[in-house]
């Protein structure tokens, strides 16, 4: 019992020895758990309250509708391949770079640490603007790519879907860094010298050690990553523009240009349904690999 | 250490190289456009000049946005410190059940989409019957700073030993004293720390403050964006470079009270 409950449970009488006594500390949660609960709770079930209700009650019309629709089909192929080509960007420069974050000592430590944290701490439109100018046709990339003659004349890859996933991928970038780089960090070294010591080739023990520790936190990575990805607004409404959709952009142009709030409840609760669905599969997957990696 | 080693090692430094100068190059193209003279974001500028800032000092539609979003931060900070704070010593210290349920609830509006989240928010606002703009964005914006409060004073409230505030009133102290100058002093990093997060995250939200805007009413980011849309000039990278310098000051912060390497275990 907590030091300012014990003296008042003292003097309250017990009426039924074996009753759930409510602890007077929990009211301190009260507050915020109303505030968010009528906030954000409730909002969210009115969501889903309109994407599931036709004229004639509970109905999965809107949604099936949306789901005959090829555009639609067309839309959702789009937010798909986006997410997973950010995700596999975001895994192949994020993995080599949380391993040195987690070898890195003193000031170069530092250094990575910072080029992760404080990106992650400036605001996507920020970040957005900064690649809109950066991939223009006479911008930095054009003229880098030109410069190593890669290219032959300067591009555009801005409203290109290169261009989109070399932006998306920088915002996500430190989402795939930093939960890989924790469990990096954790790892004993011991383990991968054991292996050394038994014989093991460099390739088999990262295979066979290193990679395997290292799971929940590419699993957890890409999970934050997808998830971030599949809904991104800001970097697309910046970087490719209208022509390219979306869900998170079609959800956001049904609600602020084309007053269809059913079609954009429709696509809200499925980008919902796709995050949930994300969040819960990769914690459960990443609690059983982390227990695997343990025993 | 095999040739096979030293070459995989070297790569992986490279590639890391390479991550940190890909994050940091959208900062650095933002800072440099911002100082250059061109009007074109030519890089490198041809020559340096101030004259964005200037015209920032005089803009008419950038100073009253960035005095929202001022103010919601503030504000939003501050309901969410209270909320928070009081959320979290009952989670720690209670007995109740579905405390960890509690905390996940707490924590998921940052594990959901921003946009569905503020489309919940506009039409629950509305069911509601709530039609100020400036109130439904506080409300809002006090749902997103909520969980960085939650999250880290809950993590501070459990490495806390509250012995220590037995031990001081053992010392002599009252009760609410020992709290004062044993548990105040402990929780002070992680509040601050979590306060300053939750004010920049208030400060950078486009998605939830997009639908709790209106002709008088908007924050900063929804006016970058629509001026990037209608005029585009380096103006919008000197606001920028602004909120750039505010992070670096967060993050300074932050590294002196609780560190960088804490920082990164968000």
């Amino acid at each position: 019992m907590s030091a300012p409950a014990a003296p008042l449970t003292g003097r309250v009488p017990a009426r039924r020895s074996l009753s759930v006594r409510p602890d007077p500390v929990a009211l301190l949660a009260l507050p915020a758990f109303a505030y968010l609960a009528a906030a954000y709770g409730w909002p969210l079930l009115v969501l889903l309250g309109r994407s599931l209700s036709g004229p004639q009650g509970i109905s999965l019309t809107p949604l099936a509708q949306f789901l005959s629709d090829p555009f639609s089909w067309r839309v959702i192929g789009n937010t798909v391949r986006t997410a997973l080509l950010v995700t596999l960007v975001c895994l192949l420069a994020g993995y080599p770079a949380a391993v040195a974050l987690a070898r890195a000592r003193g000031a170069v430590q530092g250094l990575l640490l910072l080029s992760v944290i404080l990106p992650l701490s400036v605001g996507v439109v920020v970040k957005a603007y900064a690649w809109q100018i950066v991939l223009r046709r006479d911008g930095v990339v054009s003229g880098l790519l030109v410069g190593l003659g890669i290219w032959d004349a300067p591009q555009r890859l801005l409203f290109t879907e290169t261009g989109l996933v070399i932006g998306a991928a920088n915002v996500f970038l430190p989402f795939m860094i930093l939960p890989i780089y924790a469990v990096i960090r954790q790892i004993d070294p011991r383990l991968a010298e054991a292996a050394a010591t038994l014989g093991a080739s460099p390739l088999r023990r990262f295979l066979g050690v290193t990679l395997p520790l290292t799971l929940p936190g590419i699993v957890s990575g890409i999970a934050f990553v997808f998830s971030l990805a599949v809904s991104m607004y800001v970097v697309p409404s910046l970087v490719i523009g209208d022509r390219f959709q979306t869900l998170a952009t079609l959800t956001g142009r049904a609600f602020l240009f084309m007053r269809d709030e059913q079609l954009g409840s429709t696509t809200a609760v499925l980008l919902l349904a796709v995050a949930v669905a994300v969040v819960v599969g990769s914690t459960a997957l990443a609690r059983r690999l982390g227990g695997g990696g343990q025993s | 250490m095999t040739a096979t080693e030293r070459t995989a090692l070297a790569l992986v430094w490279i590639l890391a190289a390479a991550s940190a100068l890909f994050l940091m190059a959208p900062l650095v193209v933002t800072v440099a456009v911002s100082f250059g003279s061109s009007a074109v974001f030519t890089l490198p500028p041809p020559s340096w000049s101030t004259r964005w800032y200037e015209r920032l000092w005089t803009s008419r539609d950038l100073w009253p946005a960035v005095w929202t979003s001022l103010r919601v931060a503030v504000l939003a900070t501050a309901l969410a410190l209270v909320l928070g704070t009081l959320c979290a010593i009952a989670v720690v210290r209670g007995r109740f059940p579905g405390r960890e349920a509690l905390v996940t609830f707490l924590i998921s509006p940052l594990m959901l989409p921003g946009l569905v989240v503020g489309i919940a928010m506009l039409q629950g606002f509305r069911a509601a019957g709530l039609r100020d703009v400036g109130l439904s964005l506080l409300i809002a914006h006090g749902v997103i700073t909520l969980p960085y409060v939650v999250r880290t004073v809950v993590a501070a409230l459990s490495l806390f030993d509250f012995t220590l505030i037995d031990a001081a009133r053992t010392l002599g102290l009252s009760y609410p004293a020992a709290v004062l100058r044993v548990l105040v002093p402990g929780l002070a990093p992680a509040f601050l720390t979590s306060g300053l997060f939750a004010f920049l995250a208030s400060m950078d939200n486009y998605p939830i403050s997009i639908f709790f805007t209106d002709a008088w009413t908007k924050t900063l980011p929804i006016q970058m964006l629509q001026l990037v849309e209608e005029r585009p000039d380096p103006t919008v990278a000197a606001v920028s470079t602004l909120l750039i310098l505010l992070a670096v000051a967060v993050l300074i912060l932050g590294d002196r009270l609780v560190g960088l390497r804490r920082l990164a275990e968000v």
